[in-house]
């Protein structure tokens, strides 16, 4: 009922015209999305869930994914917890409905800090990129790479101090306990972390040599790396980034076992039918394909990161899982 | 020269048709909120805020739109003081002591033209300034720390009052009551939540735009209500102008020197524009001497505090730019706007933000310009709008408060956050307790306890770091003196200025 006025095709029609159950049966492939959809960013414009929800609609319309448009409503309030109970409470059947999420979405889930509400309440679609975790210190630091920076650590965890743009116990801050623990630091809830509002606050406190080490996203930092004034000590990820980043070097590389990713990506309400849920994930897989993507990405800095469906909702959980665990072991939540 | 690169870069921002309507827009509303007697230049930015968000302004075109609204706002000021003795804001206060004799003897075409060539110089002179003291000042932000930061602070709420303001205690009191609703929401220090009572609305603590909003905007609309005010002012009628080159050359030297002054009292934290027009006219004053016929309609006497005020309403920007610490009222209200569309201010917003940051320092240039060509030709318009009655005015605000509002996180409780801090606004001004200082205390609270917490984590607990540069040193001694100062000097100041207004009204 809710898809009626959507179904343009001849073919469907006829499908339609053989009743209500042969359209449940029907493939992913003849689901016909609303005409128009909206995309709620859970921030205030101009942010990181801003831009996913602006360069997606825009692409989704460009390419004829949706035909009529998408559009982007501000949800501002408790870190993504206002639009997440919004989607909850409200709009939990609704088809034409995306929320834009990342990291930061799965670390307060984790950390119970939207009360009364899990990742099981909504369904996970995918993600269309990330921006990778780097660790970086002023270029007259005594630091030259990240294993003198963790033997330091674990001589004296109170010996570098961490400058990061989220709050304490947010995903800067995690970064840093992630890998610490990865490099076998003890006392991980000695660590200081000075939280400040935004990543910019943070790296200028650390370029002018006040704090010792910055814990943040690799696009946060590249004004101060090509002006040289900063060293990115490790990058968070799997692979080295492609070029002209292929020069740092990942934490694997140096023994550190620690990878982590801010992806950009969507939830839909917990309710919202079997079908449309199957036309968002392959719409998202189709798009991260397109060329259209690809320049967005390359424009804004995102790199490789994609999983959709089933692989990123496990994904979700182990990642909220991991961080729950990790929240517990230095006290941040009970 | 790299800040010219960056300049131009600027202009080529500005001079899209967007932008340069946006400006036109921003000046055409400024001098009219500047006009109204009692709307000054802050009102004026938190009136149109709403408007900018409701528009889905990208963060370019808002700050374009309202910075033209503050420049205009400070160019509008001085026509009811000179048309009606009534100051449109108190930065216009100096201008009524020329101004109002010079419109009694049937010059007050010419009394408007020459305070809007010296708006335009003061501004301009100001604006350059912008251009080559910002990117210097940001590059030596580099050196603050957050126990200098904990000090620049410290110093923003000691001159907070001003020197010209009148109940310290007031001005203190609201100052907490920022505060008080600053401690709402997340503490970032320690990721707890204070007063949040498990409301998810609540988690990020008070938005400032609706305090702002509701303060300024909402509490205007209470007033209107309150005084029946149905009718706009006395329409007045204006002579046909008369002005010879003569005329402006003789204001020139006046124009530049209060542009100078204007500019170094609008830097320097809590001095603001009152300040910055009262030094220009006094200086001017003593400059002239017996030659000038002051308080009995000398025209350089109004070129003075012009001059003067608008150039501090540019040299405001610096501080609030560089620093994230507003010189004034206004530029205040402008970094809440500034951090809700996710700009952060300080020494990234030069390098990160190039387009924008310059891109709104040339359109201050190109709103001057139109301000001006607004400003003498057509005065005659705005003459006729300062008597449209408040009551068809006041219900647009409204509504243009509502929508703008309401568009920013589609949350009925914050419509009714913003009709609570309307009634806060109205019962605080009632007693008068400015309201300025409650949006500071909301604004800069929660960045002062940051720095401090902050410093003490570096310092591992040791107080000592507070004085360990001779930069927080230096601004502790600003701090005291800024608290220090006013309630000696500030009586004497006063009294001056109520003086010198009155030998004008008899």
């Amino acid at each position: 009922m809710k898809t009626k006025s959507t179904f343009k095709t001849l073919a469907l029609k006829s499908i339609m015209a053989s009743g209500v159950i042969a359209l449940a049966s029907t493939s992913v492939q003849a689901y016909e999305p609303a005409r128009s959809a909206e995309c709620i960013a859970p921030a205030n414009p101009g942010g990181g869930w801003d831009f996913t929800c602006r360069s997606v609609g825009k692409a989704l319309v460009d390419l004829s994914y949706i035909k009529g448009n998408v559009q982007t409503v501000n949800m501002s309030g408790a870190g993504g917890g206002v639009a997440f109970a919004h989607t909850v409470s409200k709009r939990s059947k609704d088809d034409a409905l995306i929320v834009a999420a990342s990291t930061a979405t799965t670390t307060r889930l984790a950390q119970g800090q939207f009360p009364g509400m899990n990742s099981d309440q909504v369904k996970w679609v995918g993600t269309l990129g990330a921006d990778y975790g780097i660790i970086a210190v002023s270029k007259d630091s005594e630091y030259q790479n990240l294993s003198q920076l963790m033997d330091a650590l674990r001589k004296d965890p109170n010996s570098v101090k961490f400058a990061g743009g989220s709050a304490t116990g947010g995903w800067d801050h995690l970064k840093v306990l992630i890998t610490a623990k990865e490099a076998n630091v003890t006392k991980l809830p000695k660590i200081k972390y000075l939280s400040f509002n935004g990543g910019s606050e943070a790296l200028v406190q650390v370029v002018g040599g006040h704090i010792d080490a910055f814990t943040g996203d690799i696009s946060e930092v590249k004004g101060f790396l090509d002006s040289g004034d900063i060293r990115v000590v490790a990058v968070l990820s799997e692979e080295r980034l492609p070029a002209p980043l292929n020069n740092i070097p990942t934490a694997l590389e140096q023994g550190v076992s620690s990878v982590a990713p801010n992806w950009r990506g969507f939830y839909v309400p917990g309710n919202a039918g079997d079908d449309s849920y199957d036309w968002w994930v392959n719409t998202i897989d189709e798009l991260y394909q397109t060329q259209e993507w690809k320049d967005i990405m390359a424009k804004n800095g995102l790199m490789p990161f994609h999983k959709t469906g089933a692989e990123f909702t496990q994904f979700v959980k182990n990642q909220t899982l991991d961080i729950r665990i990790l929240s517990q072991d230095i006290g941040l939540i009970k | 020269m790299e800040t010219l690169d960056f300049l131009m870069q600027g202009f080529a921002v500005a001079l899209i048709p967007e932008s340069l309507m946006f400006a036109i827009i921003g000046a055409i509303l400024g001098t009219l909120i500047g006009a109204l007697p009692g709307l000054g230049p802050a009102n004026g930015v938190a009136i149109l805020i709403p408007l900018a968000f409701s528009l889905g302004l990208s963060p370019t075109s808002s700050l374009i739109l309202l910075t033209s609204v503050y420049a205009g706002a400070m160019y509008g000021g001085r026509i009811s003081s000179i048309l009606l003795n009534i100051p449109g804001d108190e930065p216009a206060m100096m201008t009524c002591i020329d101004g109002y004799p010079m419109a009694l003897k049937g010059k007050a075409a010419e009394a408007l033209a020459i305070s809007a060539i010296a708006s335009f110089i003061g501004s301009f002179i100001a604006t350059i300034g912008l251009v080559i003291l910002a990117p210097i000042l940001a590059k030596f932000a580099l050196k603050f720390g957050p126990s200098e930061y904990f000090a620049l602070f410290a110093l923003a709420f000691a001159t907070l009052g001003g020197i010209t303001g009148k109940n310290q205690f007031k001005t203190l009191m609201a100052a907490a009551l920022g505060l008080m609703i600053a401690s709402v929401g997340i503490d970032i220090s320690s990721g707890v939540q204070r007063y949040t009572y498990n409301t998810l609305e609540l988690f990020e603590g008070v938005d400032f735009i609706i305090a702002i909003v509701g303060l300024f905007a909402i509490s205007e609309l209470l007033f209107f209500i309150e005084k029946h005010a149905g009718d706009g002012l006395k329409k007045v009628a204006i002579n046909k102008l008369k002005l010879t080159m003569g005329d402006i050359v003789k204001v020139l030297p006046t124009s530049l020197r209060g542009a100078l002054l204007g500019f170094v009292s609008g830097v320097l934290p809590g001095a603001g524009a009152s300040l910055g027009s009262f030094i220009s006219y006094t200086l001017e004053k003593k400059v002239v001497g017996d030659k000038g016929e002051f308080g009995k309609g000398d025209t350089r006497g109004i070129a003075a505090p012009e001059a003067g005020n608008n150039g501090a309403a540019s040299g405001a920007l610096v501080p609030m730019l560089t620093l994230g610490v507003p010189g004034s009222g206004t530029t205040a209200v402008l970094l809440a706007m500034l951090i809700s569309l996710n700009v952060t201010p300080g020494p990234m917003l030069f390098t990160q933000n190039a387009d924008l940051v310059w891109g709104v320092i040339a359109a201050l240039f190109v709103g001057n310009l139109v301000l001006l060509l607004l400003n003498i030709p057509m005065i005659g318009i705005f003459v006729k709008l300062l008597s449209v009655p408040p009551k068809y005015l006041m219900p647009i605000v409204t509504l243009v408060a509502s929508v703008g509002i309401y568009s920013v996180s589609h949350s009925a409780l914050d419509l009714y956050f913003m009709v609570g801090f309307g009634v806060i606004g109205y019962v605080l001004r009632k007693v008068d307790v400015p309201l300025v200082p409650v949006i500071l205390g909301m604004l800069l609270g929660p960045e002062m306890e940051k720095s401090l917490r902050h410093a003490l984590v570096l310092s591992d607990g040791d107080w000592s770091i507070l004085l360990n540069s001779g930069l927080s040193i230096g601004l502790w001694t600003v701090a005291i003196l800024g608290l220090v100062l006013p309630v000696i000097v500030g009586p004497m100041v006063r009294a001056k200025m109520s003086k010198s207004k009155e030998a004008t009204s008899s």
